[in-house]
């Protein structure tokens, strides 16, 4: 077994938020590729620009946007994995070196005193998310997240009996009157069910799903199907400047409900749709997916 | 649809010429400016105080960029716009007092601002959300930075000197036309 060390995984992490922030999934440059081929006029401008500006950010290694936003790592870590206790230290210090090396732009600011840390590091930022499994690998994804988006988010507690075609309604007018904020195209995820955080934590994390993979069940697939279509012929349009492609994807997450409440959590984000993946093997091997 | 390749300072008869739905490409000078940097400037003036440059002869950039030192120079290395209703609250008396001909923004501005405009004779433009690698190829230079011990990397006033910055799309003019309320309605 080849023996990795605490400064080799900081190392990957901080090539990994580097390829985040600078190259885009090759599923979200195929769906802008396609979305610029299908649009005219102004809608096309702005497709065409955002594919520019790909392609410079990627070729000289720089942050395809200027808010490089604020991280979270959602970790799948084997119980047995070595270095456990030892992970949220090492993440924390690839965030600030990365903030450095890259340059990211330093957005993790106190609440009420209105002081940026300087180092995108804070309190309870970045933000971890963890979840246990056996074994001694380890997967961690990350998911850099700007704030024009972000303030787009919603949460709805509905009445069981809306239900569904109730938040379907909400949603779609939300997005309308978002407009170009969130930088559409977007990717909607969406949370149904558990309660107030859950439902917009499991919308958050949808996210991490690739544009064009379907929910495995087929009702939920049908679903985000429907509202992807619906999404699109509201003609909000790329930057909310008109045509057909408001939404690259809907990803929708559901957890069991109390039966009095049927809590509703939409996050988007904007067509700059980042995130990478470490894989940390039992045979000592760190790869970035 | 024109397009049209402008340079700053601006001067009204480059404004009158501009209608919604244009695309324009801007050489000269731009002042990046975020909320704080709003609410900064319209306090000095409110004091009485000098603002350290002249903001009437640049366009005014909704932007937080990410910028490096090399060499003891400020190097821009990304300068996507940033969200303009956060200024909403602020911009109609910014361009009265500043007398800015033009804004360069995303996701467009309310009515306020709209007025504004039309009384002062001044556009909103629209950039591509995001596009910050691609923005930092038109800028050339970083002539001055003001505001930045007290506000911060983004929100500082950043002096920034672009050759065809664009493409910015006219999406608010000086003749009461905005594309978002046009839109809105439809």
């Amino acid at each position: 077994m080849a023996k990795i060390t605490e400064k080799d995984i900081e190392k990957k992490l901080i090539e990994a938020i580097k390829k985040a922030e600078t190259e885009l999934p090759k599923d979200v440059l195929r769906a802008l590729k396609k979305a610029a081929t299908k649009e005219k006029g102004l809608a096309k401008i702005q497709l065409e620009t955002i594919l520019k500006n790909i392609k410079i950010a990627s070729k000289e290694g720089i942050p395809m946007c200027q808010d490089t936003g604020i991280m979270t790592f959602y970790i799948e870590a084997g119980t047995e994995f070595k270095y456990l206790s030892a992970l949220k230290k090492i993440i924390n210090n690839a965030v600030k070196k990365a903030t450095k090396e890259i340059p990211l732009r330093p957005n993790t600011v106190n609440p009420f005193t209105g002081k940026n840390s300087g180092d995108n590091t804070g309190m309870h930022i970045p933000y971890i998310i963890w979840d246990m499994v056996k074994g001694s690998e380890c997967t961690i994804y990350i998911l850099p997240k700007g704030g024009g988006s972000e303030n787009m988010s919603a949460l709805w507690m509905l009445n069981p009996n809306e239900g569904f075609v109730k938040a379907k309604k909400l949603i779609v007018e939300h997005i309308i009157n978002a407009g170009g904020k969130p930088c559409p195209p977007t990717i909607a995820g969406i949370g149904i069910g558990g309660g107030a955080d859950i439902c917009l934590s499991l919308a958050k994390k949808a996210l991490l799903r690739k544009v064009g993979v379907r929910h495995k069940e087929k009702q939920i697939a049908k679903m985000e199907k429907e509202l992807t279509e619906l999404i699109n012929k509201t003609g909000v349009g790329p930057m909310g400047m008109g045509g057909s492609t408001t939404v690259l994807d809907v990803h929708i997450e559901y957890a069991h409900r109390h039966p009095a409440s049927f809590p509703v959590g939409l996050v988007l984000q904007c067509w700059a749709d980042r995130r990478k993946t470490i894989k940390f093997t039992k045979n000592g091997s760190i790869k970035i997916l | 649809m024109k397009k049209l390749h402008l340079r700053t300072p601006l001067s009204t008869k480059d404004i009158k010429k501009l209608s919604v739905g244009d695309n324009v490409y801007l050489t000269g000078k731009l002042f990046t400016a975020r909320d704080e940097t709003h609410k900064k400037m319209l306090e000095l003036k409110k004091k009485g105080k000098k603002v350290p440059f002249n903001p009437k002869e640049m366009a005014l950039f909704h932007c937080g960029p990410i910028v490096k030192k090399e060499k003891n120079r400020w190097i821009i290395v990304s300068a996507g716009p940033t969200t303009s209703s956060r200024m909403e609250d602020f911009e109609n008396e910014f361009l009265s007092q500043f007398g800015v001909k033009m804004i360069i923004g995303k996701g467009g501005m309310g009515g306020k601002t709209l007025k504004a405009l039309k009384k002062t004779g001044a556009v909103y433009t629209h950039f591509t959300g995001g596009a910050g690698a691609l923005a930092a190829k038109s800028i050339k230079e970083v002539e001055n930075v003001y505001f930045l011990e007290e506000l911060g990397i983004p929100e500082a006033a950043w002096i920034l000197k672009v050759e065809n910055f664009g493409p910015l799309i006219v999406t608010m003019d000086a003749k009461g036309n905005s594309f978002y309320e046009k839109k809105k309605k439809t």
